[in-house]
């Protein structure tokens, strides 16, 4: 077991690594002169210069990446020109909003996906096989920035019970969560269609395996078979959809938190694209790439969890 | 009154017929064995008395266990049957058991469920039963998982599950078909020591006439959904009433017609001549601080093979047989030693060089489903080997040696233009013996070439090989588990265990009078029907 | 009679009996169509020129001139819903295209070799799967400015591992079949089993695959011409008309309609298309039916 996770806490660390190669790559080195792009065509050579001994343009590449990197390990992530702070305060500032979002919606879309997906399996070939998996049909089919928008209609525009927009502050945390509500839900419910035909369909696979017959033999019934031998075994391709929707989610938060001028990550991304804050953009992109590493890990652990396989003994 | 009672049961899936009119009865104590080819309807039979038949199916008749009509029973009764009254034992001991539960647990779960016995006692029942099939806690607690386990130990835990609250019936369908002889033997021996012990009755079904006539008090002979012959085994295979019956007893002892090669010793250099090979497979590495020691499939293995000899390399699975074969294939390389085919050194070769070589060594395999590209249809399958030929002949030509190629092997012209999925399995298998010889090679390796095969067909493969030997002068090497088969076919025979050839020498005088513990052992526990008989009519008289 | 079935007779054959009694293939293949034809239809006629503002037509409601309404600059929602199908498709075709003529060969390469050069291309795809498109489609866009053909680089990266995944799990599951080593056996080399054996078996993995990342794409790309990282006016496309429509949803609601309904009708369309090919030509999951 720790063979396993110990390999892959090291390829989580090698991929982390080749990323921030990529992210200086294309942010830093692609452009020839960033602090050109930062500050546009019509920008004063004085101002450029010290824009670059700022950023340290005028040392060598391999330092500038070293230093860089050197400073993300120990949380330094630079200062935002246009906002004249350090990046990690403002990602601090955003993450408020952004994390409970991301796992609000993760946990919601988990929690209605696998029952769901269990219980068309059990009924498989039956009417509430066929209707519940129709409407996932449909919800994979719904991109989540429209589907917020109908909601934004029927529950802030008609219905007035939230806000269509905006977020006070967690000092308010009654307002803070329901100014969540609707981006939570539109962020979970395309994701939980995406789920439940996964687990759905794992399901039926597992459910033809020989040792399903084994348990059968033995005198359980049908539904303890499912439980109890089934849902464990199906779990595995699940995780692992899991983990690789994470990363969609991340971007669903990114466009779902311009839907709703929520101030999270999404936002700070887009108002320094905006702005050609190319140090900011570095910060928030490593990080969300270093989130889908972790959350990749962690997903590695739940297989070493369910499946003895992977738990390899000494 | 009989335990078990099937009178008149049919049974259609999806509307097709698979079971017409079955009739077995099975009574206290009894062993019945049930033979039949694949697709005579033995294991849908199994199935039935376990009401655990595929979506679709629809049986008719009567079946009767122990007073209670299994076909009309609510599916709570079947529940309460299964696994108390009724246990059953499957194939494949690999894929039988969850692999995300311990061992104790599956055991033990049973045991809770039709007792309401509480943890502690169930997993005490568990462990008794488990120390009984022959798994001691000691060496294999309750908390291991299947992954840790060979498939002989898995099938030992899949009997401790059907057992564990001893049944008054056991159904063991094609119990030891997954393993090798040696395990064959064991796993029969503690069945039949089960079911002496709790006085059960068995329902053994078997594709293999000599294991059946091994076990049982009476047998049943099914073909195609029917019973064709019932009754007390002994007297069923000796008098023969019925012509299946004899059909499937002829084919199971069929040695082909061969007259004998005369083995020409040192006068030529030798065909093939494998000298001191090694292979190793290095071993996944359990700690990242510890290297693996390399798993040593074969070890030091020497021997020669001359032109038009056919040679039989049998061992228990996992000694190595394979890996051999595949460097002397030349499609994997030895660690150390040396390959040497018609004089020339294969074993370091670039696949350039090879050529020569790979036109006069083809190779027959074992899966007549999965030895051919479903995209392909028979001539550019049969074709394929015409790849290695210095001058590629064109359309024509090549359609015309693959057509002599199929006539050779007993097939037609018009088979050309079918995919293989037209084909039966015993058809398939001689394209694939067709692909083999198109380049008119001197040596066939033949990769288990028949025991994927129903015994009438292998019957008529054995002969096809033994007449190909003949006529065209090939050697073949022909791998198996089966001493049946390797006695009838070949000259000579190599014993191999653990990764090295413990026995070399003539077929008969080896098989018949093996020298070392190994050969003992394999010998021993090789399936025999003449046997098998004799024993079982012994019993008889003595009764 | 189970190795039988588990065996894929060639598709050719039945293919077409089978296609048409598939229910999810037909509806797909029918919606499918139906949005190719219309965003062809676009390229001759459209109902209105969208590239004439008509400030007196703004935002009205569905009438028989104009069935969809018009947009807050007067321009037929029609019209500009089937110019930006052509948008969709054009993005999500090359992204496709892209990942397969790159993953492709990359994934039965590393099947092919094994060793070293899968293990290196296994970690590549552990390093673009940290990636999601619209974080690529950020970067590009910081450095380059917006455009379409950024949503068509990110997507298309982003595919790249997807069928070089793909590929090589069917390829892996190919090599050690008896069909495979009898070939070798026939002293043909990695590369020719691989153009003669490996890829034709594994075309209806990449087919299926294919329509899933083509659906995929499309909703990438609503969503990155949503954000303004994708397709620029005046240029249509289904995503930037939703968020033209975002501000005024409380007065003109019909303007988020039809373009999000275009996009779910097409994604739907090429799930069930997918979903149809993957039972009439996997025979693993036929059976389960």
């Amino acid at each position: 077991m720790t063979t396993f996770l110990l390999k892959r806490l090291a390829i989580g660390l090698v991929t982390l690594l080749v990323a921030s190669i990529v992210v200086f790559g294309v942010l830093e080195v692609l452009p020839g002169d960033p602090a050109r792009i930062m500050l546009g065509m019509n920008a004063s050579p004085e101002a450029l210069q010290s824009l670059r001994a700022l950023m340290g343009l005028d040392q060598p590449l391999v330092t500038r990446y070293l230093n860089w990197l050197g400073g993300m390990a120990v949380g330094d992530f630079g200062a935002s020109i246009t906002y004249s702070s350090p990046v990690i305060d403002l990602i601090g500032e955003r993450l408020a909003v952004s994390l409970p979002l991301a796992m609000i919606a993760l946990l919601l879309s988990t929690l209605i996906a696998i029952p769901v997906g269990v219980f068309a399996a059990s009924r498989r070939g039956g009417v509430a096989d066929t209707i519940t998996m129709g409407t996932a049909q449909v919800g994979v089919a719904i991109p989540n920035f429209w589907f917020a928008l109908l909601l934004v209609y029927v529950f802030a525009v008609g219905l007035q019970l939230v806000p269509a927009g905006g977020f006070p502050s967690w000092n308010e945390p009654w307002a803070a969560m329901k100014a969540l509500i609707l981006p939570a839900v539109s962020l979970a419910l395309p994701q939980a269609a995406i789920l439940a035909r996964v687990t759905r369909s794992a399901m039926v696979e597992v459910m033809g395996e020989d040792y399903i017959r084994t348990a059968r033999a033995k005198g359980l019934p049908r539904k303890r078979v499912l439980w109890r031998h089934a849902l464990r075994n199906a779990l595995i391709p699940v995780l692992t959809i899991l983990g690789l929707q994470f990363a969609f989610l991340l971007a669903g938060t990114i466009i779902i938190e311009n839907v709703f001028y929520l101030p999270g990550l999404g936002r700070l991304i887009f108002q320094a694209i905006s702005q050609r804050d190319l140090i900011v953009v570095e910060g928030v992109v490593m990080l969300l790439v270093a989130s889908v590493v972790l959350i990749n890990l962690v997903v590695d652990i739940c297989y070493a969890v369910v499946d003895p396989r992977l738990r390899v003994r000494r | 009154m009989s335990l078990l009672e099937i009178e008149k049961l049919s049974l259609s899936i999806h509307g097709a017929p698979i079971l017409r009119e079955v009739d077995i009865s099975v009574a206290s104590g009894e062993v019945m064995g049930l033979v039949g080819e694949s697709g005579s309807g033995k294991s849908m039979t199994a199935l039935t008395l376990m009401q655990l038949l595929p979506q679709g199916a629809r049986a008719s008749g009567r079946v009767t266990f122990d007073g209670i009509d299994i076909l009309s029973a609510p599916e709570s009764a079947m529940c309460r049957l299964r696994g108390d009254d009724i246990g059953m034992v499957f194939q494949e001991p690999m894929t039988a058991l969850n692999p995300v539960k311990t061992i104790g647990e599956q055991v033990a779960e049973g045991i809770r469920w039709h007792t309401g016995a509480n943890r502690a006692d169930a997993e005490a029942r568990a462990r008794a039963m488990l120390e009984r099939v022959g798994l001691p806690e000691k060496q294999f607690p309750l908390t291991r998982y299947p992954h840790e386990l060979s498939g002989g130990q898995r099938q030992r835990v899949v009997i401790a599950i059907a057992c564990a609250l001893k049944p008054k019936l056991l159904i063991a369908d094609e119990p030891t078909t997954a393993l090798d002889v040696v395990l064959q033997a064991q796993i029969l021996d503690l069945l039949r020591d089960l079911v002496d012990e709790n006085r059960m009755s068995l329902l053994l079904i078997s594709h293999d006439l000599a294991v059946v006539t091994d076990m049982s008090d009476r047998i049943t002979i099914m073909r195609h959904g029917e019973v064709m012959e019932e009754g007390e085994t002994a007297r069923t295979l000796t008098e023969q009433r019925h012509p299946y019956t004899r059909q499937l007893a002829e084919a199971s002892t069929h040695v082909p017609a061969r007259a004998k090669t005369p083995v020409q010793k040192g006068t030529t250099e030798p065909l093939l001549s494998v000298q001191n090979v090694t292979r190793d497979y290095p071993v996944r590495r359990e700690s990242l601080f510890r290297p693996a020691k390399p798993f040593r499939a074969v070890n030091n293995v020497s021997f020669s093979l001359d032109a038009g000899q056919t040679t039989a390399l049998v061992g228990r699975s996992g000694c190595g047989k394979s890996t051999l074969a595949r460097m002397i294939l030349a499609l994997d390389r030895p660690t150390s030693g040396a390959i040497a085919f018609l004089g020339e050194d294969i074993s370091a070769k670039s696949e350039a060089a090879l050529r020569p070589a790979r036109r006069n060594m083809q190779v027959v395999f074992q899966d007549p489903y999965g030895s051919f590209d479903p995209r392909h249809k028979v001539e550019r399958l049969v074709a394929e080997p015409l790849h290695l030929l210095d001058e590629k002949p064109g359309q024509a030509r090549r359609r015309e040696l693959v057509a002599e190629a199929l006539e050779q092997v007993g097939l037609q012209t018009s088979d050309l233009d079918k995919y293989p999925h037209e084909f039966s399995g015993g058809q398939r298998q001689r394209i694939s013996i067709a692909r083999a010889i198109i380049t008119k090679p001197k040596l066939v390796v033949a990769d288990e070439p028949v025991s994927a095969l129903d015994v009438s067909i292998r019957a008529q493969i054995l002969d096809l090989f033994a007449d190909l030997n003949e006529r065209l002068g090939v050697a073949y090497l022909f791998i198996t588990h089966d001493l049946t088969v390797a006695r009838a076919i070949t000259d000579t025979v190599m014993v191999m265990h653990d990764g090295e050839i413990v026995e070399h020498g003539i077929t008969n005088d080896v098989l018949n009078r093996p020298a070392t513990e190994p050969a003992k052992a394999l010998v021993a526990a090789a399936p025999d029907l003449q046997r098998a008989l004799e024993r079982r009519l012994e019993k008889v008289e003595r009764a | 009679m189970s190795a039988e079935s588990a065996f894929a007779p060639p598709p050719e054959r039945h293919f077409l009996m089978k296609a048409l009694t598939n229910r999810s293939f037909l509806i797909g293949l029918i919606i499918t169509a139906f949005i190719a034809l219309m965003a062809l239809t676009s390229f001759f006629w459209t109902p209105y020129d969208i590239t004439r503002l008509q400030v007196s037509d703004r935002m009205q409601g569905l009438s028989l001139a104009h069935p969809f309404g018009t947009d807050h600059m007067g321009r037929d929602i029609l019209s500009m819903i089937m110019i930006g199908a052509r948008n969709s498709i054009a993005v999500a075709i090359v992204a496709v295209g892209i990942g397969m003529g790159v993953g492709v060969p990359l994934g039965t390469w590393a099947a092919a070799r094994g060793g070293w050069v899968d293990e290196m291309l296994m970690r590549v795809n552990d390093v673009v799967f940290a990636f999601p498109a619209l974080l690529s489609a950020v970067m590009i866009t910081a450095i380059f400015g917006p455009g379409a053909v950024n949503a068509i680089i990110a997507i298309g990266i982003f595919n790249v591992p997807v069928f070089a995944r793909v590929a090589r799990a069917g390829a892996l599951a190919l090599w050690p079949r008896e069909f495979i080593l009898a070939a070798r056996a026939s002293g043909k080399g990695k590369t020719l089993i691989t153009i003669e054996h490996i890829l034709p078996n594994i075309t209806n993995l990449l087919l299926v695959q294919g329509t899933i990342q083509f659906a995929l794409g499309i909703l990438a790309e609503a969503g990155l011409s949503y954000l303004g990282l994708g397709a620029q006016p005046p240029m249509p496309s289904w995503g930037r008309m939703l968020f033209d429509a975002q501000t005024r949803i409380a007065v003109a609601p019909h303007l988020a309609l039809f373009p999000g309904l275009a996009i779910v009708i097409t994604v739907l369309g090429l799930n069930l298309l997918g979903d149809g090919l993957r039972d009439i030509l996997d025979p693993k999951l036929r059976r389960e039916r």
